[in-house]
């Protein structure tokens, strides 16, 4: 490998065009990292939005006490679905839209373990997604909560098929995220490139890894949750039944020894996004590398003993509680470290003003608040106070907006151009910043007084004179401004798309694999596999040992070759679920056979064409 | 770095692994985690039926013994294919492949008998938690032996056609990975079911 790979890598303004080109049909079957990637970034944002307008409408009903624009049938499908949208379709996919298009990347590959897998996890996201948000065609949309709570979901309090869709739903998005997950495990611990060991990894690649390992282990806890409930509705067990000596609070534990996870789940990557951000707008390596990453490890360790805290108002006595309230509060002490360590990474750096470090540190400052709010509800007699009121509901929108959606955000401004080759307008970013900032506290800081005030969650409407009309209606105006902020996003990426600047292979001068490689990558990210001797392998000394740049005499690599089976297996299972939920069993059967047939097709196509 | 021509994508491995072993590997994981919250669920709702039958009532010892005598013998069956495979020697391969699956079946054909049995007696999913739990926690690891069945069927009709050879000696390694985890969870839920009881 010669020394001239360094200067050919920097000649990124000719965009590969034939990254993207090709009609439906080459997107279809497409294996691609980057263009699944590309896929689960668009789904998931327009989930993001369907979630957001949800949420906007029960704003609107909120607004007034004694409101009558929504009902509260509608109101109840409206939380349960905005809970589910954000969390399933929205946060997780979006962060799944980046471990695809980054991760391979930053390890300097050609592309994930397991392409056909990749390309089978998204399809089986999206099709997931359309079927559980099919039910608000069929008979209204699951109305039980995000939790769906036991026995509120048993066939007596929740006839019909709203909650089917749900639990069915759920169980196909947790094959697709499981599935995912196996798959970045494995192009991580063995896909990395020469001389990258794990102790330089950058650390966005860290957490995706760490993340991965939390969906494997955590998602099988709610699917036994969820196939015990399907049982109960559809064969008639009595897992959930009290009467005869089923025990509703099995539910809650299942729920959230998988719901506790999953959100560092959803935080995680977020956590390994701002990582990578601030030290290259602080143009310096990241402050105690080590520490951040053994406290992601930490985080997600200590993720699976505090599942109870969910649960302190349901009567498991003081020892548990203690012990689940000092669980909890220990989590703070590695999500505290990773804090300073990037404060000190920002301190005495020479600060890069733009965008992405706006939304980072928009990031750590919200995070900080619902931090701080969750440590008060970790005490469980704090915590019974709080529990079921909108303090809780500020809480989490500080730690799951504030936080993860600001450190989203900032993951946005910082990769689109990689994604696209062009640049998103920096000014239009930092008033979508201010805006977003500002209304997002507006939105949601009020929320804390009223939960404090007694205003319960999940309740469609309050009496007027209780003293919650100006801060429901504060928070309203918020919304409405929170929501409107998106539309500036919308208009800088489309503006992007029409006129924006050529990014150049390295636009924020980045230190990682990623940014070495054309924006976009070539269908193949890299000619010649790069070989990393430090952590910051772009800003080395050594660049031109070892940078691999765009050798002209290597010929262009094989890849793997499109294929239809992925797609296919995923309607098979999709087919299934629609069978299981009309228990109409010759059409589980068709799925089956589907599956099958896709399955087969997979296994004994050649991976090359 | 290797300046080979790159004709063909790289099989590259950072760990020197199989990235295909990693990943059953994992996925091993992920199920005893499946399994785990299935075998709690089985614990937690044990001598909690307010209505028999109960499982003292029904689980036959014995017949049991055997079958799992049966299942264990098919994972020895899987390491003797495996092995016929690794060195070349397809006709055995074949044969052990065979019986593996053929053993499975033999266990599955138990499981059905068993259960036939129990509704006979009274006992379904619907008639108290030790039913519903008993059910579903055997017939979660049924299911998966039947996939094992199909999957070892499928090894053995590639090697009836000679599309399974020495060179493919991995792919039968995992299928054995995944069998011998299959196998593993039934002892523990003979143990945890039937020998407890």
């Amino acid at each position: 490998m010669s020394a001239t790979g360094a200067t050919a890598a920097e000649g990124g303004d000719h965009s590969h065009e034939g990254t993207y080109s090709g009609g439906p049909w080459s997107w279809i079957t497409t294996v691609d990292h980057k263009r699944i990637g590309v896929m689960y970034g668009l789904s998931a944002f327009f989930f993001f939005l369907v979630g957001g307008i949800e949420a906007l409408l029960m704003r609107l009903q909120l607004g007034s006490p004694e409101n009558t624009l929504i009902d509260p049938d509608l109101y109840n499908q409206l939380f349960t679905m905005h809970g589910t949208t954000m969390v399933f379709l929205a946060i997780m996919p979006l962060s799944a839209a980046f471990f695809n298009f980054i991760v391979p990347l930053q390890i300097g590959a050609r592309d994930v373990a397991f392409p056909r897998l990749n390309a089978f996890s998204f399809w089986l996201f999206f099709l997931g997604a359309l079927f559980m948000n099919a039910s608000f065609l069929f008979g209204g949309a699951p109305d039980a909560g995000w939790f769906g709570y036991a026995n509120l979901t048993s066939t007596q309090y929740s006839p019909g098929m709203r909650i089917d869709f749900w639990v069915i739903g759920l169980m196909v998005l947790g094959v697709s995220s499981i599935a995912g997950a196996l798959n970045f495990i494995v192009t991580i611990i063995n896909l990395r490139a020469e001389g990258m060991t794990f102790m330089r990894m950058p650390l966005f690649t860290w957490m995706t890894l760490i993340t991965s390992f939390l969906l494997v282990i955590a998602f099988p806890a709610i699917t036994v949750g969820l196939v015990l409930l399907m049982f109960d509705r559809m064969f008639g067990t009595l897992f959930f039944d009290p009467l005869a000596g089923g025990d509703v609070l099995l539910w809650q534990h299942l729920f959230w020894i998988f719901g506790h996870p999953e959100v560092y789940i959803l935080l995680l990557p977020g956590l390994g996004m701002v990582s990578e951000i601030i030290p290259v707008f602080s143009r310096k390596p990241l402050f105690g590398y080590a520490f951040v990453v053994y406290s992601g490890i930490l985080i997600a360790f200590l993720g699976f003993g505090v599942w109870a805290h969910h649960m302190f108002a349901v009567g498991l006595g003081p020892v548990a509680n203690t012990v689940f309230s000092a669980t909890t509060m220990l989590i703070a002490i590695p999500t505290g470290v990773k804090i300073f360590n990037w404060i000190a990474t920002l301190w005495g750096g020479s600060l890069r003003m733009q965008t992405p470090l706006y939304f980072s540190l928009g990031f750590i400052s919200m995070f900080i608040i619902g931090g701080l709010s969750g440590v008060m509800h970790a005490s469980a007699a704090s915590d019974l106070q709080q529990t079921d009121t909108y303090f809780i509901v500020a809480h989490i929108h500080y730690v799951l907006f504030g936080g993860v959606m600001f450190a989203l955000f900032a993951g946005m401004y910082y990769w689109i151009p990689k994604i696209t080759g062009r640049m998103l307008s920096d000014r239009l970013g930092k008033l979508h910043f201010w805006i977003m900032l500002v209304s997002f506290n507006v939105t949601f800081f009020p929320q804390h007084f009223l939960g404090l005030h007694g205003m319960p969650r999940r309740t469609f409407t309050y009496e007027s004179g209780l003293g919650f009309e100006a801060m429901n209606l504060m928070s309203t105006v918020g919304s409405m401004v929170l929501g409107a902020s998106m539309l500036i996003f919308l208009w800088n990426v489309l503006r992007m798309l029409r006129k924006g600047e050529p990014a150049g292979a390295n636009p924020w001068e980045g230190s990682t694999l990623e940014w070495s490689t054309t924006s976009p990558p070539p269908h193949y990210n890299f000619r010649v596999l790069p070989t990393v001797h430090s952590r910051d392998p772009l800003w080395a000394e050594d660049t031109g040992d070892s940078m691999p740049g765009d050798d002209p005499s290597v010929a262009d690599p094989h890849m793997p070759g499109p294929s239809f089976y992925p797609l296919l297996s995923a309607v098979g299972i999709i087919v299934m679920a629609a069978g299981a939920l009309t228990t109409t069993f010759p059409v589980v059967f068709v799925g089956v056979g589907v599956l099958l047939f896709g399955v087969y097709g997979w296994a004994f196509q050649p991976l090359e064409h | 770095m290797s300046h080979t021509e790159a004709a063909a994508m790289e099989v590259h491995s950072a760990t020197g692994l199989s990235s295909r072993k990693i990943l059953m590997w994992t996925f091993i994981g992920s199920e005893c985690m499946l399994f785990g919250s299935l075998i709690t669920t089985y614990l937690v709702y044990r001598g909690k039926s307010v209505v028999g039958p109960y499982p003292e009532d029904l689980l036959n010892i014995p017949f049991i013994t055997v079958t799992t005598f049966v299942l264990l013998m098919s994972s020895l069956m899987m390491v003797l294919a495996l092995a016929a495979v690794q060195r070349g020697d397809m006709k055995w391969g074949k044969v052990w492949l065979f019986m593996t699956a053929f053993l499975g079946m033999v266990f599955l054909g138990g499981q059905v008998f068993e259960f036939t049995h129990f509704v006979h007696e009274g006992l379904t999913l619907k008639t108290n938690l030790f039913g519903g739990t008993f059910f579903l926690l055997t017939g979660t690891h049924g299911a998966h032996v039947a996939v094992g069945v199909i999957w070892l069927l499928s090894l053995f009709l590639l090697a009836q056609r000679g599309r399974l050879t020495q060179a493919n000696a991995e792919t039968v390694e995992i299928a054995g990975l995944y069998w011998h985890f299959v196998d593993v969870v039934w002892i523990v839920l003979f143990t945890l079911i039937y020998l407890l009881v």
